[in-house]
């Protein structure tokens, strides 16, 4: 048991020094900025008085090393610091689309997941069946198509030509769930369908993989039921991949909202994210950043720390 | 032996044909096979790769591997076909009446669950025993084939266990319903000499105490004298031969079954030491350790003399391939030195230079995995020609010729890959590329041991007629004492990494010996069908 | 009407070989005096690298793994060539340069297929449409000055006129070509695609074969570098650089090889250290050979199987990536035509139900299909490609 606890706070430990390195890559990127940051806010025929204040405001005649611990702790406070276009407090802007990306990932996902665990696991216990080649097919189409070619076909399809769904997800805080989910129907099933493919695709080289090792053979020769070799011996052993799956699936998942919240005009984080990189609001653009990232960081850890805790010979150690 | 004469067989196989699809459409590989067996008897199926011996094993499951299927005949067990018989009905019999222990216990088992638990899965799922039955029945069983601590054993994950241990807790398992019939698959194949008898003096034990029938897949002749009532020689998906085992070993018909026997034939006679001559290599005290500092080389000192061949034999874990690796340079020792020709050897490979490299060379076990299969044949013994010799050209051409020559392959192999030949014609690829170099010293790690037996014979030969012809030393590490026996002019023993007897060949295998050697030369089966039952009468004796 | 001669390794050798060279040599001949003729200076240019690719070619029908049928179907793809280019003469000596590239693609294509005819011949039916819609792909993009009826950038008609005779697939927001642009959008979308690759692929093998070799700190310190840069997601990496440096090509090319040497220097380093770990380079190491032998001729000949893969792959990726980015705003700027943009630019026709904006978004589907159809099938054949 210690080995295993030893592993994890090990992995843990390198999780979170990744996520400081990545937050200071973030950092640094404002930095490399050319030209001033707060000439950037005034614009360019500010007084030089008014620059200077304000650069003594936000703190920027401060050595970087003091800079980078000072906004690391405003972040773990909940205060990002102000967009350089509006001038408002990042926080303000970032918190509700926060929840709304999540939210959206999160039905996304609630659909995806078990749909493509489910096809991955089928497609691969009836390989080469007519199943599976269309299983295959189906989701070799959909990870060659853009997601925005995706979005506007479901556009095309459920709200222009059959009405049912609004191509516009203008959902605010007031609405009731039902509302809310009706809203948000289009750009998941978008996501959705990105995301499904490529990870029943994985599900099922993996469970191929596992089904061609040599005890599931002799659980066959011991006389075991096909569902006693799924059950019993494929997929004890099957946690580690599948769930390496879902969380590689899933990282892509929070990837593909952006273009997603884009199309929908989904008020989310990614389309913050887009807008201003659009007008350069390198603050803005940080911060959303930073939620990606640790996004990111944070499933590829619970991933590996779930990997480990289920490996049988870190379990039942010599 | 249990034999019920006059009773139905209990497997009857008929003129059976296996198909396997390749890319090129399907090819047979079983042409038209019977056998029978009867209730209680061992039948040894015996034959070189490919003879099809694994595929008639599972035929008798009713089983074909995937990508294979049963293209003509019959399998009858106990009456009941298995050709085209439903899913249900074979499933109904397998690990019942028939059951199968795979070559090897560690890829068999699952490990995500114990082995008491895989012991009790097809008693419980079936409904013939409860969970607390099959358990206290499971830890009988290991007490019967005499493992350690039976009582706790069974609650270890596979990765626990050692592969002997493995092996019996696998043939446990087998005989958890008590079936009519097992067919071992080549059990003891993967396992040192010492474990093998353990492992086979459980079966011998098992198979008795229950009367149960039996097919024994090897490869080797002198264990199946000890297992089976009547031997089978399959060749190319093909019977050669059959007939009972006394008659099979004192009078074979068939000439192939000569040449399998005759694997054991008179040695080579050793060539006697030179007395006051400098040997070619020194190995002083050496000891050597991996990272983190577990020592793997105790103090080893040996000598190889010109023109002689020295065999380091020793089971895993022993330390011989260590011991080449030392030489080599690969394995900077932490302890003592290496002498070569008289003059210290710099420890690290890296410290060598291109002359003493040259005139070290290091044949591998494992053929297919040493030559690079993106380069034809003329380009790998073109390459020690021009690195070492310089040589360009024609002259390296004519060199090249000559060493297919030596190595008995046409000159028209030059143009080949890798995978267009067979096991043996790469081995003396392998060979040539170390002669290319006209090294003093040819270290041989394990070089017969992944081949067919009657293919290593040949390299052995060829390795013999070509000391004789050029002045090379060989340091033949192996495990096979029976090769030793017939190729070796020198002997050392190893164990645990340390040196435990060494000397001329005469010296080490006559007594008095070492208790080591004594276990290790014991070990090895012969071919006299009651060795295993005289061995274990000695050994309870010595013990008891 | 194949070329039988056979050297003294089975090789063509002498007449056979010379005969397909100097045919193909005389058909780049009349193509650079097309060019001079014209009046363009080019023609220099385009006779040297016709001496070059003549070179070449030379060379490798000369080695004596060369098969007689090799020569005879880079005779007959030149023969077909030439008489297109004579053709268009007039087009083709306006623009030498893609006529030479599509030339070059060509016969690459002819001669690879050649050599591997035996596995090409194995491969399903899917597979080969793969490869078919890639290499027409390649062709268009080469060729693209040469397809278009009208201009990359010209305004020649009204917006968003229908499908007619004037303009196949009528025209755009601003009136321009949809046609001429679908095909320029191939030559840039691909054309970047393929440098943004080959960059992040050179760079990521290049720094996965050193690290899987030579071992220890080096490696160690090298994967924890592409750890970090991986833990952030190529999305939002290349979002942000693009941020602080502005979308330009340059900026665009180097952010995407960036992102793309990572995964590449870790798929490197896991097949280089299979290899690593058989005997035969072991036996090299042993021998003296020093890291760039070991490399070049013993580790990376035996993986260039799952790095060809490899690479559709991430030509794939990097290609929807671009696109992606491009239909952000924040990619490929206007006026230069790119699917990705093409499609935020008349978006609005969807709404009207119209089809026109997902062309070019089709096509960018169409060509993804198609490489993973071709690299599926290639994974299928563990034998690789052979001499």
């Amino acid at each position: 048991m210690k080995t295993i606890l030893m592993l994890i706070a090990k992995r843990a430990a390198l999780g979170v020094a990744t996520l400081l390195v990545v937050s200071l890559i973030l950092f640094l990127g404002v930095e490399l900025l050319p030209g001033d940051v707060a000439q950037a806010i005034l614009g360019q025929d500010a007084s030089p008085d008014n620059v200077a204040n304000l650069r003594r405001e936000l703190g920027l005649d401060l050595p970087p090393a003091q800079r980078y611990l000072d906004w690391l702790g405003g972040v773990l406070h909940g205060d990002f610091g102000r967009s350089l276009a509006t001038g408002r407090e990042i926080s303000s802007l970032i918190g509700p689309r926060i929840l709304n990306t999540l939210f959206l990932a999160g039905f996304a996902a609630a659909i995806a997941v078990p749909l493509a665990l489910g096809l991955g696991v089928l497609a691969a216990v009836y390989r080469n069946s007519v199943f599976d080649r269309v299983v295959n097919i189906g989701a070799l189409g959909s990870i060659s198509i853009p997601e925005f070619f995706l979005c506007y076909v479901l556009i095309l399809w459920l709200s222009v030509n059959l009405g049912i769904f609004p191509s516009i997800s203008n959902i605010s805080a007031d609405l009731s769930l039902a509302e809310r989910a009706f809203r948000t129907v289009l750009p998941a099933l978008a996501l959705t369908i990105g995301v499904l493919a490529y990870m029943m695709r994985m599900t099922r080289a993996a469970i191929t993989n596992l089904l061609a090792r040599p005890y599931i053979q002799m659980a066959r020769l011991k006389g075991a039921s096909p569902g006693s070799v799924i059950v019993r011996h494929a997929l004890p052993n099957a946690f580690a991949p599948i769930i390496n799956v879902v969380a590689l699936s899933l990282a892509h998942l929070v990837v593909g909202v952006v273009v997603v919240e884009v199309i929908f005009v989904y008020p989310g984080v990614g389309q913050l994210l887009v807008d201003s990189v659009a007008r350069r609001d390198v603050t803005v653009v940080q911060s959303c950043s930073l939620f990606f990232a640790l996004t990111y960081v944070l499933l590829n850890l619970i991933a590996d720390i779930l990997a480990i805790a289920t490996n049988p010979r870190l379990l039942h150690p010599r | 032996m249990n034999t019920n004469a006059g009773t139905a067989p209990l497997l009857e196989i008929a003129g059976l044909r296996v198909e396997v699809t390749t890319d090129d459409g399907p090819r047979e590989v079983v042409h038209g096979v019977d056998l029978t067996l009867r209730r209680g008897e061992i039948l040894g199926l015996i034959g070189e790769s490919g003879a099809g011996k694994s595929t008639l094993g599972l035929a008798a499951l009713g089983f074909a591997r995937d990508g294979s299927r049963f293209s003509a005949g019959s399998i009858r067990f106990d009456g009941q076909e298995l050709v085209g018989a439903p899913e249900r009905q074979l499933r109904a019999l397998r690990g019942l009446r028939v059951a199968y222990v795979a070559q090897s216990a560690a890829a068999s088992f699952n490990p995500a669950h114990n082995l008491i638990d895989q012991y009790a899965e097809i008693p419980v799922g079936r409904g013939l025993k409860s969970r607390r039955q099959a358990q206290a029945e499971a830890q009988e069983m290991y007490r019967t084939l005499l493992l350690p601590d039976p009582g706790g054993i069974g609650y270890r994950y596979p990765h626990q266990v050692s592969g002997g241990q493995l092996q019996r807790a696998m043939i446990a398992m087998a005989m958890a319903c008590q079936p009519e019939l097992i067919v071992f698959d080549e059990p003891t194949t993967a396992l040192d000499v010492t474990t093998q008898v353990e492992v086979l003096t459980a079966i011998k034990l098992i198979v008795e105490k229950f009367g149960t029938a039996a097919l024994y897949i090897t490869h080797d002749l002198a264990v199946v004298a000890q297992m089976a009532d009547r031997i089978m020689v399959l060749r190319h998906g093909r019977v050669v031969e059959e007939g009972e085992t006394r008659r099979m070993l004192s009078t074979p018909r068939e000439a192939y079954t000569r040449d399998l026997l005759g694997l054991r034939a008179a040695a080579r006679p050793a060539v006697p030491a030179e007395a006051g001559e400098e040997p070619l290599l020194r190995v002083d005290n050496v000891s050597a350790a991996y990272g983190g500092g577990f020592k793997i080389l105790h103090d080893v000192s040996i000598a190889v003399g010109r023109r002689r061949t020295v065999a380091v034999v020793g089971e895993s874990g022993s330390g011989k391939s260590s011991l080449a690796r030392v030489i080599t340079g690969l394995l900077p020792p932490s302890e003592g030195r290496i002498l070569f020709d008289g003059a210290p050897l710099p420890p690290r490979m890296r410290q060598r230079s291109r002359a003493h490299l040259k005139r070290i060379q290091m044949i591998y076990q494992s053929p297919d995995t040493a030559l690079n299969p993106r380069q034809r044949v003329n380009e790998i013994l073109m390459r020690p020609l021009e690195f070492y010799l310089r040589l360009n050209g024609r002259e390296r051409q004519e060199r090249i010729d000559r060493l297919l020559e030596m190595i008995e392959l046409d000159p028209d192999y030059g143009q080949r890959f890798p995978d267009e030949l067979s096991g043996g014609e790469k081995q003396r690829v392998c060979i040539a590329r170390a002669l290319a170099a006209e090294p003093d010293l040819i270290i041989c790690d394990e070089v017969t041991s992944a081949l067919d037996q009657l293919v290593a014979q040949g390299i052995l030969k060829l390795l013999q007629r070509l000391q004789d012809e050029l002045s090379v030393s060989f340091l033949f590490i192996t495990h096979d004492l029976v090769t030793v026996k017939a190729i070796a002019d020198e002997i050392i023993v190893m164990q645990n990494g340390r040196v435990v007897e060494q000397g001329a060949r005469e010296t080490v295998l006559a007594p008095p010996h070492h208790p080591y050697t004594e276990l290790l030369l014991s070990s090895v089966p012969q071919m006299d069908p009651d060795w295993l039952d005289r061995l274990l009468a000695a050994r309870s004796g010595a013990t008891g | 009407m194949a070329i039988h001669m056979t050297g003294r390794n089975g090789g063509i050798g002498g007449a056979g070989a010379l005969t397909a060279v100097l045919a193909a040599g005389l058909v780049l001949a009349a193509f650079a005096a097309a060019a001079l003729a014209s009046g363009k200076t080019a023609g220099l240019a385009v006779g040297a690298a016709a001496a070059l690719h003549l070179v070449l070619l030379a060379r490798a029908l000369l080695r004596p793994s060369a098969t007689p049928s090799a020569a005879t179907a880079i005779l007959l793809a030149t023969v077909v060539y030439g008489a297109g280019a004579l053709a268009l003469h007039s087009r083709f000596a306006a623009f030498p340069g893609s006529g030479l590239v599509g030339l070059a693609i060509l016969h690459v294509t002819v001669l690879t297929a050649a050599r591997q005819w035996r596995t090409l011949r194995k491969a399903p039916p899917s597979a080969m449409i793969g490869l078919a819609v890639t290499f027409a792909y390649a062709m268009i993009a080469a060729l693209a000055p040469l397809l278009a009826p009208y201009p990359e950038a010209a305004i020649v008609g009204s917006e968003y006129e229908p499908w007619g005779a004037d303009f196949v697939l009528g025209t755009d927001n601003l009136g321009r070509d949809m046609l001429s642009r679908l095909i320029f959008a191939t030559r840039n979308t691909i054309s970047i695609a393929a440098v943004a690759t080959a960059l992040g692929f050179a760079a990521g093998a290049a720094a996965g074969l050193l690290a899987a070799t030579i071992g220890g700190w080096i490696d160690t310190a090298m994967g924890r570098v592409v750890d970090i840069l991986m833990a952030i997601p190529q999305l939002i990496f290349a979002l942000l650089i693009l941020t602080i440096v502005g979308t330009s090509i340059t900026s665009l090319v180097l952010v995407i090889a960036v992102v793309d040497a990572t995964r590449v220097f870790r798929l490197v380093r896991a097949v280089s250290m299979n290899v690593l770990a058989l005997e035969f380079v072991e036996a090299a190491r042993l021998r003296g050979e020093g890291l760039l032998w070991i490399i070049r001729r013993e580790v990376l000949p035996n993986i260039t199987a799952p790095l060809i893969v490899e690479f559709g792959i991430r030509f794939c990726f990097v290609f929807l990536f671009i696109s992606s980015l491009s239909f952000l705003g924040l990619g490929i700027q206007p006026p230069t035509a790119d699917w990705g943009s093409m499609v935020r630019e008349n978006a609005a026709l969807i709404v009207y139900g119209d089809i026109t904006p997902l062309l070019p978004a089709g096509a960018i589907a169409v060509l993804a299909v198609a490489i993973n159809l071709a690299v599926d099938w290639f994974l299928h054949t563990s034998s690789g490609l052979k001499e």
